[in-house]
């Protein structure tokens, strides 16, 4: 099939940035996106064409680099699926294309497609772990876990940090990301212990970073190539609330305040 | 960080609760503040008697308005910053943006916001400080229509007590909607109000961490209700004064 | 070359134990002294920075993805094994040991697998207390399930996403050390050269690839860990940035990499649907307990599938390998396809497939059934084909998919160069000849959180490399860097005509081609005519465009291609002088009447070292000859 694509290309985060239209032929619709990119860039090379920069590793869905916001939808129409999965079947004979990188004051442009989410990982560090030293662990059966808790802590672990929740949102806000890290911990007891400090700092790291605000729109959950639910958003809320209300004691004691 | 209250500025969460917690207060006074307007259908002598007994409890009363006032003040002024912390958070805006979940009225808050705090000011220029000349009032003797404004309705006929020297709020009520500006200008008002709370009504739910996965679509269907409720109540007062339904007493 | 393995004395069970009895330990407080630098964040690399930074020294941690989480570990789907024995199934450590032993066709340590199978269980505990999340029974106890090779069920799991989740516990930890200003983590870095000063590794270059800066690291020690070789085929089921480079400069430093052609096979993968296929993807093993592989009993058989009848249809595992069937170890599968396609009885566009049918199984458990089962599987081999697998049976081919070989290291994962010390798929050490499913990751996190803590400090109390501190100034620094950046110069001036990835594609072909699932000296002989001609017209007619002051993929890739062009070579030489088939490497010439693999232990019974010898000179083959006093040499049969 024969497409047009507007694509974003921006030479460094200083220079500024602009759609440029590419016509391509005979796109076979078993290509996943990125192969469809890999022969266009393949093309540009040929004609002596810098190729467009987009960040991709493992292709499967899972390692969270690829980050295409196509047709004005972060990870392109499919749901629960990343850009890497996405086929070209997916599109008809004479569409129209436009690929953008995630745009987020969060996520500085870095090249064309590729963005840096290093804020992503600052967030974590602020306080997205267990403080646990190897080497001192008891016996993984020692805690018996409801099968519903684990189901629900994975259904939360299961974000790959793609930053597709940033980039649907219209506030560019964060809030998925971080309720899924703040979530997967708070429903397993290895948790609890740092439950309501872990809110507290990621929420702060999270406004540090310069991400928006959370207005409830939704568009994250639609986008997440995991389908994490809006319902650890709810879940973090609750847990933030209860970190502040805490009494100056049990603050003093887990470090809030 | 040690009061909760000193959470709010800071954070972003802390502004959320904010936003949930105020617009849940003024949903609050809307719904009350219906209920009590609606006795207009029920007559002049009902109307009047509750505004009365409003009147009978100053302290109450001005505890309440200034209560008020903080609440749509702090909702204002919260409303406002996060727009405008969230419109710096994308400094270059995408050339296509598709939305699939996130609904119209989600994403016009601060404007159907700052539509109701233009109705607002509006509705208070109108009954509570009189100063919005359009209640047509007939002369007697030349059959002329002439617009007033309270203040001058109350110099015309001393000030309006009803037989039972109260206020006359029916009165009031009756000559306010008799204008076709001003009750359109109401019946829109309204419709924007609905529209808000269509999303800020289960908004406030998730913003205080209350989402469940049982009851998420009957909070949907509710708040879409409400605002339904909200309209339709509000609305119904100015049309069925435009229309002749009520206020036939009122010459 | 010294390759002592330095295994302990004393019985198997207390070697270790004994061991790190012996090992020297830091000082606490000179701990902070220490820098160490640590390549690669996978569950090798990010264990191992983690754990090394609790422990107080100083780290340096680099990955070229954009974030560590992001390492190809994150990929593994189906599980972690441990002999936890919970089921009470008659597992032990020493059946986890022996299962390892024999899946790696006897061509493994024994002393480091025994290793590997006792720390097995404090892996799962330690994961558990980071906030893993296993499956779990409804009592709240940890689930498992079963894998090929084993007849115990030892595998734990997080759905089909025990690397991801393993990875994020690594990453957590990883994280915290950063927060806490223990590590510092360079992402988006590349390695391209270590620094041996002195006979001792001392750091490495790396180019920040957002800059383009090529830069020094120095330290006290290297710890490499960055995963395996299998993009050499250009086609592989591991992500598109896994690499050789970091292995191989260490290599051209002085290393020893040792049975470079050990490589494994995933049976069921998804088939190449055309030239412009970037990578494979794996569907899961499992699938096999209810699928049924057959292929048209005719050859060039056009016919869909559901127009042959029964009679018709080859089930030819159920047919070679009765009590096996469809459940026969990776490379038996996967020769076994690629045999019926040679005769051209192979199905799809390509004749490079075969059907994996659930016709039978959703006939008798009906497709809701099935949907429980592998729902989400069905669902992404829809996705990538277009095709519903509930009507038409899937077509699956085998696929590159892990490496054994790697840098030769000894008990203590210390490569020949001292200071270099080499975790998780980048070295050769536990899965001899073949890898048992499950089996990547337990060593990975094994290297990371239960070895190299205690080894690595033995070697920085013995060698006294703290009176001996070199600076990233240092002469053999310099030059380092001024090499890496010539490379970078010469590869963006070339300008010639052909891009990098068409290289990439035709090495991967000729790999595939003449050393992949079957080998015979005649075709390595080929292959080792071409690399070398294809290396050249390489060297004069790739272009790379853009320069290398920013992000630039196609130079990244240009190195690394560079480095699998050398690196080739390398493998196949060593597939030809492993004049056996074993696991993994199947030699057409060294089979059994029934066309299985046929060891030569007399003549092969160790590991293959090689030794650079500089540019333009055959490397050096060295043996470590591997002993077993504990367990059986015996002939692998699934019949
Ligand atoms: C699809 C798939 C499924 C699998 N499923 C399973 C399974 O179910 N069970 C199992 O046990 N095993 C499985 N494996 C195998 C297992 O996942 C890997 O062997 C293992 O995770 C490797 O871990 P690692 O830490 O050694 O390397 P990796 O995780 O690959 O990490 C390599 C690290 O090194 C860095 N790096 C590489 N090169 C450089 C360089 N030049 N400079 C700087 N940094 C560099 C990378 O950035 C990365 O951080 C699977 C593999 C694949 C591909
Ligand atoms: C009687 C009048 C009003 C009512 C009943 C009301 C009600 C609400 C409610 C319930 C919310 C949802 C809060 C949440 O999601 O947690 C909300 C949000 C909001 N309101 Fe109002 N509001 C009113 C007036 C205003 C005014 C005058 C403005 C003007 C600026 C405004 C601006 C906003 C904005 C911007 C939001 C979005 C915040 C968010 O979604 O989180 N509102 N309102
Ligand atoms: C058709 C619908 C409405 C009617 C008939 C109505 C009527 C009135 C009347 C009669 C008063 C009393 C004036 C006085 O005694 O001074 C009043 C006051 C007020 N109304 Fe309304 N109102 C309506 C809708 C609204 C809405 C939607 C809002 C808010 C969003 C609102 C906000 C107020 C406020 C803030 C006051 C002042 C209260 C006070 O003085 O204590 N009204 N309204
Ligand atoms: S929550 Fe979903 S969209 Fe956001 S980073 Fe995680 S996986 Fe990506
Ligand atoms: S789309 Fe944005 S507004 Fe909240 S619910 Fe999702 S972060
Ligand atoms: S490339 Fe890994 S998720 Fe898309």
């Amino acid at each position: 099939m024969n497409l047009t694509l507007h694509i974003w290309r921006q030479k460094n985060a200083q220079a500024p940035g602009r759609m440029v239209p590419y016509v391509m032929s005979d796109v076979s619709p078993d290509m996943s996106f990125l192969e469809m990119l890999d022969v266009l860039n393949e093309d540009l090379q040929k004609k002596g064409e810098e190729p467009i920069a987009f960040d991709s590793d493992c292709r499967e869905g899972i390692c969270g680099t690829c980050s295409l916001v196509i047709n004005g939808v972060a990870h392109g129409p499919d749901r629960g699926t990343a850009t890497c999965q996405l086929h070209m079947r997916r599109f008809k004979d004479g569409d129209t294309i436009t690929i953008e990188p995630w745009r987020a004051r969060a996520f500085p442009p870095v090249k064309d497609l590729v963005v840096d989410r290093s804020a992503f990982d600052r967030v974590i560090q602020a306080g997205g772990f267990v403080s646990e030293n190897t080497g001192g662990a008891q016996d993984g059966n020692c805690i018996p876990i409801p099968k519903v808790d684990q189901e629900r802590a994975m259904d939360a672990a299961a974000c790959i940090g793609c930053g597709a929740c940033v980039a649907a949102c219209k506030n560019a806000s964060a809030m998925l990301f971080v309720a899924a890290k703040v979530s997967h911990l708070a429903n397993l007891p290895q948790g609890q212990p740092e439950r309501r400090r872990r809110a507290r700092k990621m929420v702060a790291q999270m406004d540090a970073e310069g991400f928006g605000n959370c207005t409830n729109q939704y568009e994250c959950e639609a986008a997440c190539p995991k389908e994490i639910s809006v319902q650890f958003i709810a879940q973090m809320n609750r847990d933030y609330l209860r970190a502040h209300l805490a009494t100056k004691e049990e603050k003093a004691a887990v470090g809030v305040g | 960080m040690n009061a909760p209250l000193t959470l709010a500025p800071r954070s972003s969460l802390g502004s959320k609760f904010l936003m949930a917690l105020t617009g849940l207060g003024l949903t609050g006074f809307v719904i009350a503040h219906m209920l009590g307007n609606l006795q207009l259908f029920a007559g002049r002598d009902a109307l009047n008697a509750y505004a009365k007994a409003l009147k009978d409890m100053p302290l109450l009363l001005w505890t309440a308005r200034l209560g008020l006032l903080a609440i749509f003040v702090a909702h204002i002024v919260y409303g406002v910053r996060l727009w405008l912390l969230n419109r710096a958070a994308r400094p270059v805006p995408y050339h296509l943006k598709t939305y699939r979940e996130a609904t119209l009225a989600s994403r016009t808050m601060l404007w159907t916001g700052l539509v109701i705090l233009a109705f607002v000011l509006f509705h208070l220029a109108h009954y509570t400080f009189g100063v919005v000349a359009r209640a047509p009032v007939k002369d007697l003797t030349t059959g002329h229509v002439q617009y007033k404004d309270y203040h001058d309705l109350q110099q015309m006929y001393g000030p309006a007590l009803d037989r039972k020297s109260r206020q006359d709020v029916y009165d009031m009520t009756i000559y306010g909607f008799r204008d076709p500006i001003v009750s359109l200008t109401y019946v829109v008002a309204m419709a924007l109000l609905a529209f808000h709370l269509s999303h800020g009504f289960q908004s406030l739910f998730q913003s205080l961490g209350v989402n469940h996965p049982r009851w998420a679509p009957l909070l949907k269907v509710s708040s879409l209700a409400l605002a339904a409720v909200i309209f339709v109540g509000n609305s119904s007062m100015p049309l069925a004064v435009l229309f002749g339904l009520v206020g036939g007493d009122v010459e | 070359m010294n390759l002592d393995p330095k295994v302990p004395d004393g019985p198997l069970a207390e070697k270790w134990t004994r061991r790190k009895f012996d090992l020297k330990l830091v000082n606490p407080a000179n701990k902070r002294k220490y820098t160490l630098i640590v390549v690669g964040s996978g569950l090798a690399g990010g264990s191992a920075a983690a754990t090394l930074a609790e422990l107080g020294y100083n780290v340096l941690c680099f990955c070229y993805q954009d974030s560590p989480r992001r390492a190809h570990s994150i990929a593994a789907q189906g599980g972690i094994n441990a002999a936890k024995n919970y089921q009470n199934d008659g597992d032990s450590v020493y059946r986890l040991f022996y299962d390892t032993i024999k899946g790696g066709d006897y061509r493994s340590r024994e002393a480091n697998v025994y290793r590997l199978a006792e720390v097995s269980v404090n892996i799962i505990d330690q994961c558990v207390a980071q906030g893993v999340p296993f499956a779990r029974e409804y009592g709240g106890q940890l689930a498992n399930r079963s894998f090929g090779g084993a007849l115990v069920s030892r595998t734990f799991y997080c759905r089909g996403q025990t690397g991801q989740q393993l990875l994020l516990g690594a990453y957590q930890a990883l994280s915290r050390q950063i927060g806490l200003g223990k590590v510092k983590m360079f992402p988006r870095a590349e390695m391209l050269d270590l620094v041996v000063v002195n006979g001792r590794a001392r750091g490495i270059v790396a180019r920040n690839l957002t800059t383009g800066k090529i830069e020094s690291f120095a330290g006290d020690a290297v710890v490499l860990a960055t995963g395996g070789y299998s993009n050499l085929y250009y086609l592989s089921t591991n992500a598109v940035g896994c690499n050789v480079t970091a292995i191989w400069r260490a290599y051209k430093k002085g290393a020893g990499f040792a049975n470079p052609c050990y490589t494994q096979i995933h049976p069921t993968c998804i088939p190449v649907s055309g030239e412009h296929q970037s990578k494979l993807t794996l569907m899961s093993e499992s699938l096999r307990n209810d699928g049924r592989v057959w292929v048209s009993k005719r050859p060039a058989d056009r016919r869909p599938p559901d127009q042959v009848p029964e009679d018709e249809r080859d089930y030819y595992l159920e047919r070679k390998y009765p009590t096996y069937g469809n459940l026969c170890p990776r490379d038996v599968a996967s020769r076994a396809a690629k045999q019926v396609c040679d005769e051209g009885r192979g199905v799809g566009e390509t004749g490079r497939g075969v059907y994996l049918d659930f016709r039978d199984v959703i006939r008798r458990l009906g497709a809701a059934g099935i949907a429980d089962k592998y729902g989400n599987l069905f669902q992404m081999y829809e996705r990538i084909t277009g095709e519903d697998p509930y009507k038409l049976p899937m077509r699956i081919y085998p696929a590159m998919h892990y490496t054994m070989g790697g840098l030769w290291v000894d008990y203590h994962l210390m490569s020949n160069l001292p200071g270099l010390f080499v975790l998780g798929e980048a070295n050769f050490s536990d899965h001899g000849a073949n890898r048992l499913g499950a089996s990547a990751l337990m060593q990975g996190l094994a290297d990371g959180y239960f070895v190299i803590p205690y080894t690595l400090g033995d070697y920085l109390v013995n060698s006294k490399v703290l009176g001996e501190k070199v600076a990233a100034d240092h002469a053999d620094f310099r030059k380092a860097e001024e090499d890496c950046k010539a490379q970078v110069r010469r590869l963006l001036s070339i300008k010639g005509k052909r891009t990098v990835a068409s290289f990439h594609r035709e090495l991967g072909h000729v790999m595939w081609e003449y050393c992949g699932m079957a080998r015979t000296e005649v075709d390595l002989q080929k292959a080792l005519q071409k690399i070398p001609v294809l290396r050249e017209e390489f060297w004069r007619d790739v272009t790379v465009l853009g320069d290398g002051e920013e992000l630039n993929p196609a130079l990244e890739r240009a190195g690394r291609v560079a480095d699998f062009l050398e690196f080739g070579e390398l493998l196949c030489l060593d597939a030809l002088q492993r004049r056996e088939s074993c696991g993994g490497h199947f030699r057409e010439e060294f089979q059994t009447g029934e066309g299985e693999a046929l060891r030569d232990d007399e003549h092969f019974c160790h590991a293959a070292v090689w030794e650079h010898q500089g540019a333009g000179r055959p490397p050096l083959r060295h043996v470590e000859p591997l002993k077993f006093d504990y367990v059986h040499l015996e002939t692998r049969s699934y019949k």
